[in-house]
């Protein structure tokens, strides 16, 4: 019985190390490319190209990065990615609570209906919208090229309209009872109470929405054809083609584009999980 | 104590929220603020998605050359010419490829990372991180790297392959028949982390009594996994099915810096359907064609959607 015991622990202790093995080894392949990329920055170019590789740079060299700044605007390109960013996003959580507002508490006239096409874009796939985009940006509001073409056509999301919805649900009515007695307006009552009470969501949609802006392509890609507008990605992917195989310059702006995002991940990586966990649970 | 004037608004108030809670002009007024409310979503919703998904079908019964300003009316002809364009079936198939290929390793990794990672073990949000960590990397930034690491000469995934396996170099970005595996190995990379945190959310959703009944029963771990873990994961699987499907159809932008200027690789071994969109569309500038392609992507989205949505009715096990 008692060596039974004892077997059964040295059994779960090797099932456990089997366990940790798997992931570290699974944990070194996602890793990897992060640190090979860094490493490549920091290399000259002789130490780049050489076969077996040499796994760290034998000093920091920084003339890769000041090499990829000079060769194309990345200042320009970075202003423009936190501009657009930011722009958007703030915009876009603020037509996104007065509309998920409306969805949530309001009672009028088409609401059913508006909620069903409002669902039925979520079917429509971006892609298909480009060509008929491009037109009426190009022809009709001749935007091409500007920062409204990169910013307005996404100020409103039809995710985070149900996301939001979903928390202002949860808000109960006696609430609204209360505060108009005490005699507060709608739209005071919404930014005093509603939103606050649902900080979690906006900040959900809000990170979603940065982080999708920054890391937008086809569409920046397809509307700017200057490098006064474009963003990091645009600018990266330009960068890239006319760089060729320059492997070092190309790292070091490839870390350089990460960076921020990889910033605001490390920093919100809580919200961000249980946002997408939440969201694709939902769905 | 309360003054007496106080006592009369309050009732006055709560009587007048009475009427306006069912009269017929407190409907009206709401919709009214309602509509303020929903305003700049119509509109930026109306300009941007209700309006050009109309419009994408008018576009692609138009020919927008030799006169891109004056398009004329060609009614079925773009899709004609699409349907027998030899390459449109190639990028389909190629896209076909990648999905299959992609896809199903991303969820079955996916499945097998989650269940390791919720096991007791030490460091889990550490691992959650660094499975994670490539799906929020931007795609742009991502592609360079493999773009590198796919070198024939000194990248370092020949090395490895070399040194492991002793497999001779490849020359990954120019030979056709590993153009779409790159793209593959890629995209496992950088979407297998998505489906770890879905799965991980799912599984710590099962309610352990579920275990500890079966093992009072006597079922051993393969059975256990068999009979609850995966039926009752089933939703999860559904969802992340038609996501990752959906996802991996418009994949472009790895393409896209892998080999620049949407030329679709070597022999066009990696033209996939949106690269030939974007070809058609943004490189020719056949914008009535482009739409074409676009518009049969979008039924090919549809119909997967459709057909998921059935299946799931007979495999999807809801708790």
């Amino acid at each position: 019985m008692k060596k039974e015991g004892k077997v059964y622990i040295l059994q779960r202790r090797a099932y456990l190390l089997g366990i940790y093995v798997l992931l570290i080894l699974g944990t070194i392949v996602m890793i990897f490319p992060f640190f090979w990329m860094i490493s490549t920055a920091f290399k000259p170019a002789n130490e780049i190209q050489l076969m077996p590789p040499k796994w760290l740079p034998s000093r920091f060299y920084w003339q890769n990065f000041a090499d990829a700044w000079n060769a194309a605007p990345f200042g320009r390109y970075f202003f423009n990615s936190f501009f657009v960013a930011t722009v958007t996003t703030i915009g876009e959580v603020f037509f996104t609570i007065l509309a998920a507002y409306a969805f949530a508490k309001m009672d009028f006239l088409g609401k059913n209906v508006l909620f069903i096409a409002f669902l039925g874009t979520m079917m429509i796939p971006g892609e298909m919208l480009l060509v008929p985009n491009y037109l009426t940006i190009a022809r009709t509001l001749h935007w091409l090229d500007t920062y409204y073409a990169l910013i307005v056509p996404w100020l409103v999301s039809v995710f985070g309209i149900f996301l939001l919805r979903q928390f202002f649900l949860t808000i109960p009515d006696e609430l609204w009872d209360a505060a108009r007695i005490d005699g507060c307006g709608r739209f005071r009552y919404l930014w005093t109470v509603m939103v606050p009470l649902s900080r979690p969501g906006i900040a959900t949609v809000a990170l979603f929405k940065f982080i999708g802006s920054w890391n937008a392509f086809l569409w920046v890609l397809i509307m700017t054809n200057s490098d006064r507008m474009r963003t990091v990605p645009v600018g990266l992917a330009i960068f890239r083609a006319e760089a060729g195989t320059e492997y070092g310059p190309l790292m070091a702006a490839s870390t350089m584009a990460m960076l921020p995002i990889l910033l605001l991940f490390f920093f919100t990586q809580k919200q961000f999980i249980q946002g997408i966990t939440r969201s694709g649970l939902k769905s | 104590m309360e003054p007496r004037g106080w006592r009369v608004s309050f009732r006055e108030r709560l009587n007048l929220s009475w009427q306006e809670r069912y009269g017929r002009g407190r409907f009206w007024r709401e919709t009214l603020y309602a509509y303020i409310y929903l305003l700049p979503a119509l509109v930026i919703l109306g300009t941007f998605t209700f309006y050009p998904f109309f419009k994408a079908f008018w576009i692609s019964a138009h020919r927008y050359y030799p006169d891109l300003l004056h398009p004329s009316y060609v009614g079925w002809d773009n899709y004609l010419t699409v349907f027998k364009d030899e390459l449109f079936w190639r990028s389909l198939w190629h896209t076909v490829a990648y999905v299959l290929g992609s896809v199903i390793p991303q969820l079955t990794l996916g499945l097998f990372i989650a269940l390791l990672l919720n096991s007791r073990i030490r460091a889990k949000s550490f691992f959650r991180t660094a499975y994670f960590l490539p799906y929020v990397t931007p795609s742009i930034a991502a592609s360079m790297v493999f773009l590198w690491l796919y070198d024939r000469d000194y990248g370092l995934l020949n090395y490895i392959l070399n040194k492991l396996f002793h497999v001779n170099f490849i020359d990954w970005l120019n030979n056709p028949s590993f153009a779409l595996p790159a793209v593959i190995i890629l995209g496992i990379w950088k979407y297998t982390g998505f489906n770890v945190v879905i799965y991980l959310a799912g599984l710590q959703g099962i309610d352990r009594t579920y275990y500890e009944a079966a093992e009072v029963d006597g079922a051993n771990a393969w059975a256990r996994f068999r009979y609850i873990t995966l039926p009752l994961l089933s939703p999860t699987t559904f969802f992340l099915f038609i996501i990752s499907i959906i996802g991996a159809f418009k994949v472009f932008n790895e393409i896209y810096v892998l080999w620049p200027g949407a030329t679709g690789g070597p022999l066009n071994a990696a033209m996939t359907i949106m690269i030939y969109f974007y070809h058609k569309a943004f490189g020719e500038y056949h914008l009535g064609e482009g739409a074409a392609v676009a518009n049969i992507l979008f039924v090919i989205i549809f119909v997967i959607t459709l057909i998921q949505m059935r299946l799931s009715r007979r495999w999807v096990f809801y708790q």
